[in-house]
């Protein structure tokens, strides 16, 4: 899988844990066949770690985002105890 | 078996009567496995664990006794007048002289006919094609909104909603609650799955109900509840009940977990691991630019090389060897002419050589003449009584050719000579 364009254009902070992974693989792959100048490759390194970065933060969320469909709205939950 | 004697009355022990009608019970097939049903009353537990009961209708009565292993196993706990049905044998406690119902299982009144129910129900929608493998669809790797379809009290929500806090809190969970039990329970749940797909289109659905009875846990027989499952557009994962139950809803569902808990487990992968494999491909990341790197290096240095190859210097450097190697061909011929030069004077010295007289003379040839020094070379200037000299290699010698003396001619080529 080779990173496209709109691919690198979706801010970072907004993707979602699959989508992430995703990219990062795919610059792997790219890294590996070796084709790329130099400095592309620099810059996809460093486009790689700022994605592992975002997987990483999203597997420590503490948070777990609970909400309920009342009607046809979405309230906060806020359980019995 | 006690023979019958031969008086004509039978005296019989108690023991041994006793023992006869118990033999009559358990050889009668019917009276091993059958069910009875009937009201509680009696009931008494004591320290052993056994269970002491009378099952009794407006006519009759019928003593019951269940073991404390088949206790255990109970799923409800028996009441003071409850209607159930129990299953078991008939036998005879001799000791007392009582016929009982030895039982294994006992389930509430009516229970019997709902699991005819059920039966029917699952046959009819399995033939449909509700049940199809094929029709199952994959439950997403990385779920990023969970619906959980469940009662908002009830335990089986905690349990889903710590499940997800542990293994994999970057998922967004959204509750459509309903009734799980009771009459409005169907068409709440229906309700709830709809409500999911149409506003909030999540990854996956969650339908969930902690342990109950099979009353209880009914309404997840509902055949319009089952179509809404097969309807839904996200996958969903049943977990109602215990491990052991098994509802029309678990059979239509694309995926089924025997409680709350697993079924959440079932749709998110643990972060544990997932961090595991994040760092396995940090390190690959890390090794991909070594690679993208070296392959540079390797790329510069093959480069370097035929530069090397091809500069001037490198011109000069082969044109200096073959220099020396055509100097030191050079020397090699000379040596070898001079070689050849030296050995071709002394032959030609050598032949020169034996060709002078004085030579031809050490080897002992005469040379002969006349007193007036003319040589002589043939036999035609000789007569007998000829003075003639002979001259060796160191000094001469008169002789006279003797008178009458026969002169020879030789056998051979006259010219034959040097």
């Amino acid at each position: 899988m080779k990173v496209s364009e709109d691919q690198t254009e979706t801010p970072i902070e907004s993707l979602s844990y699959e989508e992430a992974l995703n990219q990062l693989e795919a610059i792997i792959d790219t890294l590996e066949l070796g084709e790329q100048t130099l400095e592309q490759s620099l810059t996809l390194f460093e486009r790689g770690q700022t994605l592992a970065h975002r997987c990483s933060f999203l597997l420590d969320q503490a948070e777990l985002k609970v909400k309920m469909l009342s009607g046809n709205d979405l309230v906060d939950f806020e359980p019995e105890n | 078996m006690r023979q019958i004697p031969l008086l004509e009355f039978s005296l019989w022990s108690v023991a041994e009567l006793t023992h006869y009608l118990r033999d009559l019970f358990d050889s009668d097939e019917t009276l091993q496995d059958l069910w009875v049903h009937g009201e509680i009353s009696n009931l008494a537990r004591p320290s052993s664990g056994h269970l002491y009961f009378t099952l009794k209708d407006n006519i009759s009565a019928l003593k019951c006794v269940m073991w404390r292993n088949s206790v255990a196993r109970l799923q409800f706990i028996p009441q003071e007048g409850q209607a159930v049905e129990a299953h078991g044998s008939i036998s005879i406690y001799e000791a007392g002289g009582q016929y009982q119902l030895y039982s294994d299982k006992i389930r509430p009144a009516g229970e019997g006919a709902l699991y005819q129910e059920f039966i029917l129900l699952k046959t009819r929608l399995e033939a449909e094609g509700l049940f199809d493998p094929s029709r199952k669809r994959p439950v997403p790797r990385f779920p990023r909104l969970i619906g959980i379809v469940t009662s908002p009290t009830g335990a089986a929500l905690r349990d889903i909603l710590n499940t997800l806090r542990r293994r994999y809190p970057a998922a967004k969970a959204i509750l459509a609650p309903s009734p799980v039990q009771g009459e409005q329970a169907p068409i709440g749940l229906i309700a709830a799955i709809q409500d999911l797909n149409l506003l909030v289109q999540p990854d996956v659905i969650l339908l969930a109900r902690g342990g109950g009875s099979i009353e209880d846990l009914w309404v997840f027989n509902d055949q319009q509840l089952a179509y809404a499952i097969a309807a839904s557009q996200a996958p969903i994962i049943s977990g109602i009940g215990h491990e052991t139950d098994f509802t029309i809803a678990d059979f239509v569902s694309d995926l089924r977990a025997p409680t709350p808990t697993a079924a959440a487990e079932l749709a998110t992968p643990d972060r544990l691991d997932l961090k595991k494999d994040l760092e396995d491909i940090v390190v690959r990341l890390n090794r991909s630019l070594q690679a993208a790197t070296s392959a540079k290096y390797w790329q510069i240095e093959r480069l370097q090389n035929r530069l090397v190859q091809r500069s001037p210097m490198a011109f000069v450097h082969s044109s200096r060897q073959r220099i020396d190697d055509l100097t030191s061909q050079i020397d090699r011929s000379m040596e070898h002419l001079n070689k050849i030069r030296s050995a071709g004077l002394t032959g030609a010295q050598q032949h020169l050589w034996s060709l002078n007289p004085l030579s031809i003379m050490k080897r002992g040839y005469a040379v002969v003449t006349r007193l007036d020094g003319t040589l002589v070379y043939s036999i035609s200037q000789v007569k007998s009584g000829n003075s003639l000299d002979v001259r060796l290699q160191d000094g001469k010698f008169p002789v006279t050719v003797q008178n009458g003396a026969t002169i020879e001619e030789s056998i051979g080529k006259k010219n034959e000579g040097f």
